[in-house]
């Protein structure tokens, strides 16, 4: 253990540095983003909890029922029928792209291309 | 020592098993329920056919303006833009009688033929040439015979419009909506984004919900729309009435569109 010493410290200013980020963001608090919620509408196709975790995997499947088995309306588990489409069913109650979807994908900082194609609902500029 | 890898191996195996019992529990526990579990039907009102098939007579139906006004409603509803130049997307477009059947050119063609123009499109063909090419499956035939296009999964590599024999397809080499008024498109429908190629989709999202075709309805009368296996179908009817040919036979697709001269 000739370099014993050395080694150990560059270790420590090694893990000081890579562990930085978490250093600076200790203490302080997180906000989940205000997301505005449909004013026209009460419940959505699948309960809250279930849609905010994995409403992803929810519109994944709704594009191969819709558009590979051509099956376009869905009957949810407490048996509501809903026309499955991104742009006509869930942009109909959320009708601000900006004050709903972004809020939480900017916050996550996650950009999904759905917006390439459908086309989200007007807004007020 | 032993002692505890005894212990811990009975734990594994217990919650192993646990693990397994999970979800017969949980499918158990939900199917008592008084909840169903969330699933997708076909709307009620939609229409089905075991093969849907086109008739047009260009006997009506054969200038640039009738087939432009077609044209103009497909690509209305359908966000389809317009781009000057070679450029341009194209779901419904016209050709002249030697465009439209290469192979059966005559060369003194009756001045009236000569004159005519063609309505063209995605002939939803039996066997098409660009299924079988796709590499991701973003071209696929449908149970009832329409070739339809998962934008989702195209990847560009335009394999597709190698293969089609007929021109069929468009590949957007720009963000259409650069050519779209983003303020008169169709917001019942998306648009699509560049890198991806496009064609007609015999308007599977009317007749998901029970509409004839846009350029059919257009049409009056000078297009038929039904189902090719059945005998009592109106497609068939015109048929069994007419002469009709189809592009390109050679090619072996077996086109879904036929043309009465
Ligand atoms: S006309 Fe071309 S694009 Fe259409 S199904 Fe036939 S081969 Fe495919
Ligand atoms: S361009 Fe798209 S649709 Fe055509 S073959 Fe490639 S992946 Fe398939």
């Amino acid at each position: 253990m000739q370099y014993g010493g050395k080694i150990i410290a560059g270790l420590v200013i090694f893990l000081g540095l890579v562990s930085l980020p978490f250093w600076f963001n200790m203490g302080g608090t997180y906000e989940q983003p205000k997301v505005e919620l449909p004013k026209n509408a009460k419940e959505c196709v699948a309960p809250k909890e279930e849609m905010r975790t994995s409403h992803m995997q929810l519109l994944d499947e709704w594009r191969d029922m819709a558009l590979r088995e051509g099956k376009r309306t869905y009957i949810s588990a407490n048996g509501k029928e809903y026309t499955i489409s991104l742009q006509n069913t869930c942009m109909e109650c959320h009708t601000s792209k900006e004050q709903f979807c972004d809020k939480c994908h900017t916050d996550a900082g996650v950009t999904p291309y759905c917006w390439d194609c459908h086309v989200p609902p007007k807004e007020a500029k | 020592m032993k002692q505890s890898r005894r212990n811990f191996l009975k734990f594994a195996g217990l919650s192993a098993a646990g693990l397994c019992l999970a979800p017969t529990a949980a499918a158990l526990a939900s199917g008592g329920g008084g909840h169903g579990k969330a699933h997708a039907v076909v709307n009620a009102n939609s229409k089905h056919a075991k093969r849907w098939a086109m008739v047009i007579d260009t006997r009506k139906l054969n200038t640039d303006e009738a087939i432009n006004a077609l044209a103009e409603v497909c690509h209305h509803i359908h966000n389809v833009p317009t781009i000057p130049g070679k450029q341009d997307i194209k779901w419904l477009w016209e050709g002249t009688y030697s465009e439209t059947f290469p192979n059966q050119t005559n060369n003194f063609p009756s001045e009236e033929l000569e004159k005519r123009k063609f309505p063209l499109l995605c002939n939803h063909c039996e066997t098409p040439s660009c299924v079988r090419v796709c590499p991701t499956k973003a071209t696929f035939k449908r149970a009832d015979g329409i070739v339809a296009m998962d934008y989702h999964r195209c990847i560009g590599c335009r394999y597709c419009m190698a293969a089609c024999p007929f021109g069929a397809r468009s590949f957007n080499f720009m963000d259409p909506r650069l050519h779209l008024d983003m303020e008169k498109i169709n917001v019942k429908f998306p648009t699509r984004m560049r890198g991806v190629v496009e064609k007609c989709n015999f308007c599977v999202e009317r007749l998901a919900v029970g509409e004839m075709p846009a350029c059919v309805e257009k049409s009056s009368g000078a297009m038929t729309f039904g189902d090719l296996q059945d005998p009592d179908s109106n497609v068939r009817k015109v048929l069994r009435e007419n002469f009709t040919i189809r592009r390109n036979p050679a090619a072996g697709t077996e086109p879904g569109v036929y043309y009465i001269i």
